[in-house]
């Protein structure tokens, strides 16, 4: 009997996906692991590899169709010598295969891998690295996140063994963000280029939080020459270790001004906690973690990933950190914990050139902060003119969390930070 | 001067069971006890009257032998035999205690302890004793001196006449009637004692309903039942006076708003008052602290800590719901944070179970319908009674009914109200769904053994979702 490939679930709430791209075409060879076929979520790309050796016999569903079902039919592998007149559609012996999508197989090709009597062979990459998949969360607690299309696997519990209770389902309605909900308004039918998911999320979001948070603006600059050479001295001194890729001894790590802002942020949280809050209708949330999202462009769009408990990390670890989640993110591989959460969030449109510009609140956060490039400009001092490498902080706040008087305060210790980075070290 | 990392104040469930889990964690712990260890519950409250009960009940069902087919000419019983079993079995918990408590190393203190200030506590003998027989320096310090029946003036008890808990509990002889005063668990577990012992009883309580803490039809229920096996119950009365005289007291009582049952009076040759307790804090030295009390009770926070530092309370004396195991609870939670154990949950005391024994038994967790409904809760509410569960009718006890009341929205399980025989074992079925979240699908999905009590539980589920198969 053919293989019947389908549409896996790849996450336990994931209910339909887009076939991003079959990477087999039918009559090639598969080898237990290679990848089948791209499946679009409305976060990332993931790969689904074929658990058997085998022959692709026919797909089902093409590539580029769009609310594929989990468990539908998507194609058949071909095992141990079958041939297509195996596939439950074949044409009647005799007549000619019917379908372009069905390849004569010749049985020389075909592996002769183990059978698997698993109906589906296929499984997300994703389920592999995070076994075991169950969730533990009460009845109660699915029940309601069911009722109010919460997202059950986003939530952390506090049960115990992080089992997710009531109250975590409760918790995350009220600080209900977009990204704890599942429904996402229906797909334009007239629209000629169809939005991805991510794009509809961060349509969504971004039109919520212009439209119900009273954003209000605080801009300073600040001198970032100390800045600049404490990170080139701490670069140079950098250790270094072998890549074995390229054979040649790299530096371990290469601090940014961003992986500074990101820890200078979390530290002046810290002394402002006002900021590290969330509105819900009835109660102000405040965070115990300090977690800060960074804004990263791909090529589908705006995502943030999030550096947890920054305020504890060190800028090495901050900075490899970063590059890490970047890359994740540019593949469209990042996970939901990766990315759902955070409580400040960091945009830098510095490296484009840009001086400065007003972010738009990531909700449930209550901040973000755009930062601008550093040019060098006549400052004076003393009374006399002189030149200062400025960079541009600009604050978008959440005015019904924090007061005009907290932003100001926290940007101050920002700018503190900034121009004196020696001031973390207190 | 002895040091330790912990000193426990009362030796009780809340102050053993303290004692046991700070060993377990490495602390080294002192436990400070006047009297005996166990506490009340073990020597004076629960388990005594327990065996009390027990006696009753066997009573009962010698009674009721004939329905068995068994014929039984005569029986009497030996008041003092009961009495001296009831007090063989506190004794021989009393000693299990004590085993307990040296096998973890856990060093006994006798003595009544005060607090000094800054972890120092002096220990006395007796309570009006000034000079302390030896100081302790303690790291953490957890009150647990449990509480005292509330003391009425000109009801003092006087062993005779007017009986206090202690002396219900240890009757050199049966009176001929009894007063009870106080329809709440300790008062219905005494007056049901002695009506099966033959005891004409009544109850008069000031509010308007029995077991006013129950869902109030397991109240009406409870009421009705009492009075069927011939206990005189007065709700909505007050006691106005009692004259003492030989041979007993007049007792004049007032019916509340009927006119008509207004003045009452009354001739009964005993009384015991069971109108609730008062927190045990009067020789614990607050003054010397900065803990806060709320009446007699110590105010404390979700961890037990009081408003003095390193200074914890749990169980009775840092107030209500006075009973053992939210005492016991409350002692591990309290020793659990102080470790700086993770996964300590506070305790939720919508999930501590109530029960009163006694013929029959009453047995609650969570909300009663109208507190539900006050809550704002949309109901759906079963009912199944045990005359249509099999195993009830093949013990012969078909009296009494489960109550389940459900979150209309949510199927969560907000309460469940039992009363009939042995339902005070029934309910823990009920408060682990509750703990563990369950809405109602569980509860109907979960196979309940044939024949047991315990089917009606699941048919009380399904009623909820007028889906009962028996009735």
């Amino acid at each position: 009997m053919p293989i019947e490939i389908k549409m896996p679930a790849i996450t336990p709430d994931f209910d339909v996906g887009n076939i991003s791209s079959w990477d087999k075409a039918v009559g090639d060879k598969v080898a237990k692991g290679d990848v089948l076929v791209a499946i679009e979520t409305d976060k990332a790309v993931i790969e689904v590899e074929a658990e058997s050796a085998g022959i692709l016999g026919q797909i089902v569903i093409p590539a580029g169709t769009d609310d594929v079902a989990v468990h539908s039919l998507i194609g058949y592998l071909l095992i141990d010598n079958e041939t297509i007149a195996d596939l439950p559609n074949a044409p009647a012996a005799g007549q000619p295969a019917a379908t372009p999508e069905v390849l004569d197989v010749n049985p020389e090709n075909a592996s002769s891998a183990a059978v698997t009597s698993a109906p589906v062979i296929t499984q997300a990459k994703e389920l592999d690295d995070k076994q075991p998949q169950r969730l533990f969360a009460s009845p109660l607690a699915r029940r309601i996140a069911d009722q109010h299309q919460v997202d059950i696997h986003a939530l952390k519990g506090r049960g115990p063994r992080g089992r997710i209770l009531r109250a975590d389902v409760e918790h995350a309605l009220s600080t209900k963000g977009p990204d704890a909900i599942l429904a996402l308004p229906a797909a334009s039918q007239s629209s000629q280029v169809k939005h991805n998911q991510i794009r509809k999320v961060i349509a969504q979001r971004l039109v919520a939080s212009k439209q119900k948070i009273p954003h209000f603006y605080l801009s300073v600059d600040c001198e970032i020459d100390s800045l600049k050479s404490m990170l080139k001295e701490l670069n140079a001194n950098a250790p270094k270790s072998l890549n074995s890729t390229t054979g040649s001894k790299e530096a371990t790590y290469k601090l940014t001004i961003n992986d500074f802002l990101v820890k200078a942020v979390a530290k002046a949280m810290e002394q402002e906690p006002q900021v590290n809050s969330s509105w819900t209708d009835t109660a102000m949330l405040h965070h115990e973690d300090i977690d800060i999202s960074i804004a990263v462009s791909t090529d589908a769009g705006l995502i943030t990933p999030i550096v947890r408990q920054a305020n504890t990390k060190g800028l090495a670890s901050i900075s490899t950190e970063i590059s890490q989640l970047a890359a994740t993110a540019r593949n469209g591989q990042l996970q939901a914990h990766q990315y759902q959460g955070g409580g400040f969030t960091i945009s830098n449109l510095g490296m484009y050139g840009i001086d400065n510009f007003s972010a738009i609140i990531n909700p449930p956060q209550a901040c973000i902060l755009a930062v601008g490039a550093g040019k060098q400009k006549p400052v004076v001092k003393n009374g006399e003119l002189a030149i200062a490498t400025l960079m541009n902080l600009t604050l978008s706040a959440d005015h019904r969390v924090v007061d005009g008087a907290v932003g100001a305060k926290f940007l101050s210790v920002l700018k503190r930070f900034v121009e004196s980075p020696a001031h973390l070290m207190l | 001067m002895k040091s330790f990392d912990l000193v426990v104040i009362g030796g009780g469930p809340g102050g053993y069971v303290a004692a046991i889990r700070a060993a377990q964690l490495g602390m080294s712990v002192a436990l400070v006890e006047a009297e005996d260890l166990g506490g009340v519950c073990l020597n004076w409250g629960c388990i005594p009257t327990k065996a009390l009960l027990k006696s009753a009940e066997l009573i009962d069902k010698i009674k009721q032998a004939d329905k068995y087919g068994i014929t039984v000419n005569d029986y009497s019983f030996d008041l003092s035999k009961m009495v001296k079993r009831s007090r063989q079995v506190a004794n021989n918990l009393n000693k299990g205690i004590g085993h307990l408590l040296k096998k973890n190393n856990i060093s006994v203190i006798s003595g009544i302890a005060k607090l000094l200030g800054a972890g120092k506590l002096a220990i006395t003998a007796t309570a009006d004793s000034s000079k302390a027989s030896s100081e302790l320096q303690a790291k953490h310090i957890i009150i647990a001196t449990g509480a005292t029946a509330r003391a009425i003036p000109g009801l003092e008890p006087d062993g005779k006449y007017i009986w206090s808990a202690r002396d219900a509990m240890t009757p050199k002889h049966l009176p001929k009637s009894l007063l009870v005063m106080g329809a709440g668990a300790i008062g219905m577990e005494f007056a049901s004692f002695y009506n099966s012992l033959g005891v004409q009883v009544t109850v008069v309580e000031a509010l308007n309903y029995v077991l006013h803490v129950e869902d109030e039809e397991i109240s009406n229920y409870a009421a009705k039942a009492f009075t069927k096996r011939g206990i005189d119950i007065k709700v909505a009365t007050k006691v106005l006076k009692i004259e003492r005289h030989e041979g007993g007291l007049t007792v004049h009582l007032n019916g509340g708003d009927n006119p008509a049952d207004a003045h009452q009076q009354l001739e009964v040759e005993c009384l015991i008052s069971a109108v609730g307790v008062v927190g045990n804090t009067q020789h614990l030295g607050l003054q010397n602290t900065s803990i806060e009390c709320d009446n007699s009770f110590i105010k404390v926070d979700q961890w037990q800590a009081t408003h003095e530092a390193n200074v914890y309370a749990i169980g009775d004396v840092a107030g209500a719901p006075c009973l053992a195991h939210k005492a016991s609870h409350e002692g591990m939670i309290c020793v659990e944070k102080i470790n700086g154990l993770e996964h300590v949950r506070p305790l939720n005391k919508a999930l501590i179970p109530g029960c009163t024994y006694g013929s029959p038994q009453v047995a609650s967790v969570g909300l009663t319908e109208n507190k539900a409904l006050a809550a704002g809760h949309t109901l759906k509410v079963g009912r199944f009674p045990l005359a249509a569960s099999g195993m009830a009718a093949a013990s012969g006890d078909t009296e009494g009914f489960i109550k389940t009341v459900f979150d209309a929205d949510t199927g969560e399980l907000l309460g469940a109200h039992l009363i009939g025989a042995d339902v005070t074992e029934l309910i823990q079925g009920f408060v682990v769904a509750k703990n563990m979240e369950t809405t109602e699908q569980e509860l109907m999905d979960t196979v309940f053994a044939h024949p047991s009590i315990s089917e009606a539980m699941h048919e009380s589920v399904l009623d909820a979702y007028t889906r009962a198969i028996h009735i």
